[in-house]
């Protein structure tokens, strides 16, 4: 009755095969392969996806900038929501203030509300807060850079704050309790006990933000304007208009980026928990 | 140490989420702008001229989520059993590679292989089995099939989490006192893998049901669902108002789940 496991692997890895084997498909059709061939990785590194058509140039262009605006929002955003995720973590975990249990179950939120959600509810916000400074100070600003980071801020806290709990939960507080003991201040303790001891926690969840930021269509989506495209995006616009025979190759070449990242970041968790067993 | 995170949190989730339920209470203006008087119109319409999307788009979800738990359960079950620490990681690694993908991509992939001139047509015609291409894109199979694909992991991975603490001299308890393989599965091993099921069920529906892009790119206009609807009315010639209900529609869907959640799975964790 039920399926054998062999099944779902194959369920779950045959797509992606075939995107890889047919990225070197001598040939646009994705289902008749006519031969071996890297022209379509030569295309994207030499500058002419979408060859023959005048549009090759403009399309390689925006190519480029959608990996730059991708990178460069995600490393800003990882950094920003690696330090206050990591600290909102600390302070749940050890603090005792006013509000923890709501604040408790508030970083919780955006982990399991629908991204369509946390797009346009953060649209709306934008819309007004905009119109109110024009109406205000006369200046117009747009939806960019700016607001993309502040979205994906947003959403990477949790993810971080999660990840960095997770790991002191596992943390022996008597360590703490021994460096305090030995006549460590607050703030030595914290740099020399407890932050080495999180610090692999700390890489994983910044290499979950930039992997999750990296990936985030939907909210980006409406939250990007007009000028910034990152490499979700420009994806989805091919999908939308005429698919270039170049896709299959720029899929794998984003498939192997992610190998890297979750293959670091797995590495990562799996050393920290060795150095604490 | 919290205040950055909370200020945060605040002003960029809550208080747009707050923005949202003002709007949803709202009257349509100019351009489709919220505007005076209050009105639970939006709401009215909501679940009557988008009620079939509404309830099309749950039936889609559960059915996707009853999928995943019949091909994660078993999936997860087998890899708690290898005995090698290297080679469950390695499954495991397997089963979250495919889920660290780029969803476009992914979606994409799924799209070359199920559109007409796709793979799957090509094989079935190449073994005789049909003589012209299946429609299969852009039908809410599809987008059936592109929900399962896209969220399977999220079953997976907190059903082997419930199955390898899963103390084992239960099952030979229940096998000492002369209970078959079934009778030891469906009365001792599930009942007590639960939470996992309930979280992995959750994990998967909460969002299948806010999905947008494979909707979008699968489902055509036969596989629209409540996140294409939603999208529909925040753009030109659409209606904040309106849309915003329907957020806050979805959002409840999404509330009751959790709730069937903290009520049923974390039980028997305690």
């Amino acid at each position: 009755m039920w399926l054998s496991p062999f099944l779902v692997y194959l369920f779950l890895w045959v797509p992606i095969l075939v995107l890889v084997v047919f990225s070197f498909n001598d040939g646009a059709s994705v289902s008749v392969w006519r031969g071996f061939t890297t022209k379509w990785y030569e295309n994207i590194f030499a500058g002419t996806i979408s060859a023959g058509t005048e549009a090759a140039r403009f399309q390689t262009e925006l190519l480029l900038k959608a990996v730059r605006n991708s990178i460069l929002v995600a490393t800003v955003a990882t950094l920003v929501s690696t330090a206050f995720g990591t600290m909102l973590a600390m302070a749940l975990a050890r603090g005792r203030f006013w509000g923890r249990k709501t604040l408790d179950t508030l970083f919780y939120l955006p982990v399991v509300i629908p991204d369509i959600t946390q797009g346009i509810a953060l649209a709306v916000f934008f819309n007004i807060v905009f119109e109110t400074v024009q109406r205000l100070f006369g200046v117009r600003l747009v939806s960019g850079f700016g607001t993309i980071v502040i979205a994906h801020v947003a959403f990477n806290i949790s993810y971080v704050a999660i990840v960095v709990r997770a790991r002191l939960a596992g943390m022996d507080p008597r360590l703490e309790e021994a460096g305090r003991d030995l006549g460590a201040n607050h703030w030595q303790t914290f740099w020399r006990i407890t932050f080495p001891n999180l610090l692999p926690g700390v890489l994983a969840g910044a290499l979950l933000a930039f992997t999750l930021s990296l990936d985030d269509f939907v909210v980006t989506f409406f939250n990007s304007g007009v000028g910034t495209t990152t490499m979700p995006l420009f994806v989805y616009g091919m999908l939308k208009q005429r698919v270039p025979p170049e896709i299959n190759a720029i899929s794998t070449l984003m498939i192997l980026a992610s190998i890297v990242l979750v293959g670091g970041s797995l590495l990562l968790q799996q050393r920290g928990n060795r150095a604490r067993d | 140490m919290a205040l950055p995170a909370t200020f945060w949190l605040v002003v960029f989730f809550l208080l747009p989420l707050v923005f949202v339920a003002v709007a949803s209470f709202m009257s349509r203006g100019a351009g489709g702008a919220p505007v005076a008087p209050a009105t639970l119109a939006q709401y009215e319409r909501t679940f009557t001229v988008f009620g079939p999307v509404l309830w099309r788009s749950v039936g889609v979800s559960l059915i996707a989520t009853l999928i995943s738990l019949l091909l994660g359960y078993p999936l997860a079950f087998f890899i708690s059993r290898r005995r090698s620490p290297t080679t469950r990681m390695l499954l495991l690694f397997l089963v979250m590679l495919p889920f660290w993908t780029n969803f476009l991509v992914r979606t994409y992939a799924l799209i070359t292989i199920m559109q007409r001139d796709g793979l799957l047509n090509g094989l079935f015609q190449g073994l005789g089995v049909i003589s012209a291409p299946l429609q299969m894109l852009f039908t809410p199979g599809a987008v059936m099939v592109g929900l399962v694909y896209g969220y399977l992991p999220f079953m997976i991975l907190p059903i082997y989490a419930s199955v390898e603490a899963l103390d084992r001299r239960y099952v030979e308890a229940a096998n000492d006192l002369g209970a078959n393989d079934w009778t030891a599965f469906w009365r001792v091993i599930f009942p007590l893998t639960l939470p996992g099921v309930i979280a992995g069920s959750i994990l998967v529906f909460i969002p299948a049901i806010g999905a947008y892009v494979t909707p979008d790119l699968m489902g055509g206009t036969r596989g629209l669902m409540i996140g294409n609807l939603i999208q529909g009315q925040f753009g030109g010639r659409g209606n904040v108002p309106l849309g915003s209900a329907v957020s806050m529609v979805l959002l409840a869907m999404v509330f009751v789940s959790v709730l069937v959640y903290t009520r049923w799975g974390q039980r028997e964790d305690a």
